[in-house]
């Protein structure tokens, strides 16, 4: 089996914070990591490889920097990886992402199945892979928690809000997985010397001969006119005294609020 | 629209005709053509073992965004009745249609929905598109994105809103990137720019850390997945009118790559429907161990709530995955939120944050949940809670 991944690398979002004086991303020094749903992702294709045999090549669009987080993903297990990484890239949204991928995917040539995490934690979108799908003109099954392979097909049980969903969709198409599909592995230390060493191509938007106007900004529909801090920012009521007392202040602040 | 055959590879084999929902192509002379009832929807290209027809993403300086008029809500079911998001977009859609000057329409595609106009007309709906057709009888990508790809580039509507459900972010992408629209995920709010129109779309991103506002200039629609639970509906409007317009299809089973073999409802006892939940009471690394869950139900019961989890007590195993409130849990607006020992990590706030009131204890004072808070309590859950449990009995009987 052929199995691409494609993750992003985030920065951890727990550290990013906004600048209060100019409206802007404070990233300076922010640890960057992949993608969490991106790592049950690989783990998901390492498994259906270690079943089935075949090959996982792990593919991102981004910065130079973006590089570690296919080494760390070659230190989990993936054979190749391939980095998208050009200026003309920069600035795009989820649909010029998409393009950009497909392009990429194209340009690996045959494949069974496509592999993501169901969003990024940056962002938070999930729409990057339906996009990829739909630009390789392949079925997608988004939000998987089970991935069966059965000669052509896959039968992939999905988490939805309520209720599972087991769907048949023949390959090739692209799969999204949630976290409770899998615990992603961490890397052995022959994984990490194998990472050290791996030669990973540098791909432009040329070398995958994406249309420019389909990339980066000029690519993307959607622009970001401003981002500001969340407005949550009031002080809570304190209740203090003793703690019968305090339960007795709440409640009777509830009641009056005509919350209870 | 950007839908053409090549006809040297095309071999006139005939098996885009029966995946075309719109009957609108025909084979003469060896050779596959579009007629003009052509919507551009794109079933017919994955049908193509022959890589004969080809679409293309129309290129956003080509699109001539004076010709897209309307507000359009693409409706989702739950059991066969329109789910709350869709009536909620819908309020939100005639509070916008108001600001633009134009009007409200929804787009109901299943397998039987006419019956449910009169429900959509009450919550703010002018016009229903619908579309019926057995091979629609559940959400499946494929099926549902070409009929509504065919009605979005025949009708152009303006804006296109969807609820940033499953089902909602499954479908608003593969059209977008269809279409080649402006796409924004998870809206928390929407408004029209007063000079130029256009529709300002707001979304937190960062796991909540920041806001950002989004704009599509250019491509059309301007489309939006909105989050549920946030937006308000309308009050019901007592017969409003509303103009039916059914598009018939033509889809064959045969043509839909992906089957749905199973669904499995969560059992009854074990599910715990929290985005519905009007109270709802968390406990988070504070309570110390899985038995403490024990203590924030006492509390929830007392409450008449449910109970919700920080994602740290999810990943130690301590409550199942199905109670986290969170960016990786779900996102809830209860009347009342108890934040119980849990310190309020971003991601956890991200989730909660616009509840109506909340109420946190917690016993470090500098913890990051009281800043969200309406009621702060510092102090020990252990002591607290059964304090709580006690006035609560005393105010309210059992």
């Amino acid at each position: 089996m052929k199995i691409i991944v494609s993750i992003k690398q985030v920065p951890d979002t727990t550290e990013v914070r906004i600048n209060p004086e100019t409206g802007t991303l404070m990233r300076d020094g922010v640890p960057s990591i992949i993608n969490p749903f991106d790592e049950n992702a690989i783990e998901a294709a390492l498994q259906l490889k270690e079943e089935h045999g075949g090959e996982v090549t792990v593919i991102t669009m981004g910065p130079p920097q973006a590089d570690d987080a296919l080494r760390q993903a070659i230190a989990m297990g993936a054979d190749n990886a391939l980095l998208l990484c050009d200026r003309a890239f920069a600035g795009s949204d989820t649909l010029a992402t998409g393009y950009a991928l497909a392009q990429a995917v194209r340009k690996i040539g045959d494949f069974d199945l496509i592999i993501c995490g169901k969003q990024a934690f940056d962002g938070d979108t999930a729409q990057v892979p339906p996009g990829l799908a739909e630009q390789l003109g392949i079925p997608q099954v988004t939000y998987a928690i089970d991935i069966k392979v059965d000669g052509k097909k896959v039968r992939v049980k999905r988490l939805l809000d309520d209720r599972f969903e087991v769907v048949e969709a023949p390959m090739p198409c692209l799969i999204t997985v949630v976290k409770q599909i899998n615990e992603p592995r961490h890397a052995g230390l022959k994984g990490v010397m194998k990472a050290r060493k791996a030669e990973i191509p540098w791909v432009t938007a040329e070398d995958i001969g994406a249309d420019l106007e389909r990339c980066g900004l000029s690519g993307s529909p959607t622009n970001v006119m401003r981002v500001f801090a969340p407005s949550h920012d009031h002080k809570a009521e304190k209740l203090e005294g003793e703690v019968p007392d305090v339960a007795r202040q709440l409640v009777s602040r509830l009641r009056d609020a005509k919350v209870l | 629209m950007s839908i053409h055959i090549d006809v040297d590879k095309c071999v006139g084999c005939k098996l885009c005709i029966s995946a075309c929902p719109y009957g609108a192509i025909i084979v003469e002379d060896g050779k596959a053509r579009f007629t003009e009832d052509c919507t551009g929807c794109g079933a017919c290209a994955s049908s193509c073992k022959f890589g004969a027809i080809i679409l293309e993403v129309p290129k956003m300086a080509e699109v001539d965004t004076s010709a897209y008029k309307g507000i359009w809500v693409i409706a989702e079911l739950h059991d066969g009745k329109l789910a709350d998001v869709s009536l909620e977009l819908l309020g939100e859609a005639s509070r916008l249609a108001e600001d633009l000057g134009t009007d409200v329409s929804v787009a109901i595609v299943g397998e039987s929905v006419e019956g449910l106009v009169p429900v959509a007309a009450a919550h703010g709906a002018d016009r229903a598109y619908i579309v019926e057709h057995e091979v629609l009888s559940q959400y499946r990508t494929g099926p549902f994105s070409d009929v509504l790809t065919g009605l979005i580039n025949t009708h152009k509507p303006e804006i296109v809103l969807f609820g940033a459900t499953p089902m909602g972010r499954d479908l608003a992408s593969r059209i977008a990137a269809r279409i080649g629209a402006g796409l924004t995920a998870d809206c928390t709010g929407l408004d029209i720019d007063p000079e130029t129109k256009l529709l300002r779309q707001t979304r937190p991103a960062f796991g909540g850390n920041i806001m950002a506002t989004i704009l599509c200039k250019q491509a059309r629609p301007q489309m939006s997945t909105v989050r549920p639970r946030v937006m308000k509906k309308i009050p019901p409007r007592e017969n409003a009118p509303c103009e039916i317009v059914r598009t018939e299809v033509n889809l064959n089973e045969k043509s839909v790559l992906t089957k749905i073999v199973e669904i499995i409802q969560e059992e009854g006892g074990s599910k715990v429907n929290l985005q519905d939940a009007e109270i709802i009471v968390s406990g988070g690394r504070g309570i110390k161990k899985a038995e403490n869950f024990a203590l924030i139900r006492e509390l929830a019961d007392a409450l008449g709530g449910v109970v919700g989890a920080s994602r740290a007590t999810v990943d130690a195993g301590w409550i199942p995955a199905y109670h986290q409130v969170g960016q990786t849990g779900k996102t809830v607006q209860p009347k009342l939120y108890v934040a119980c020992g849990i310190s309020g990590a971003v991601q956890h706030l991200a989730g909660m944050s616009s509840s109506d009131t909340i109420v946190a204890i917690n016993s470090d004072p500098e913890a990051p949940i009281f800043k969200v808070a309406h009621y702060g309590i510092v102090g020990d859950l252990f002591e607290v809670i059964p304090e709580l449990v006690k006035a609560l009995k005393e105010e309210f009987g059992n």
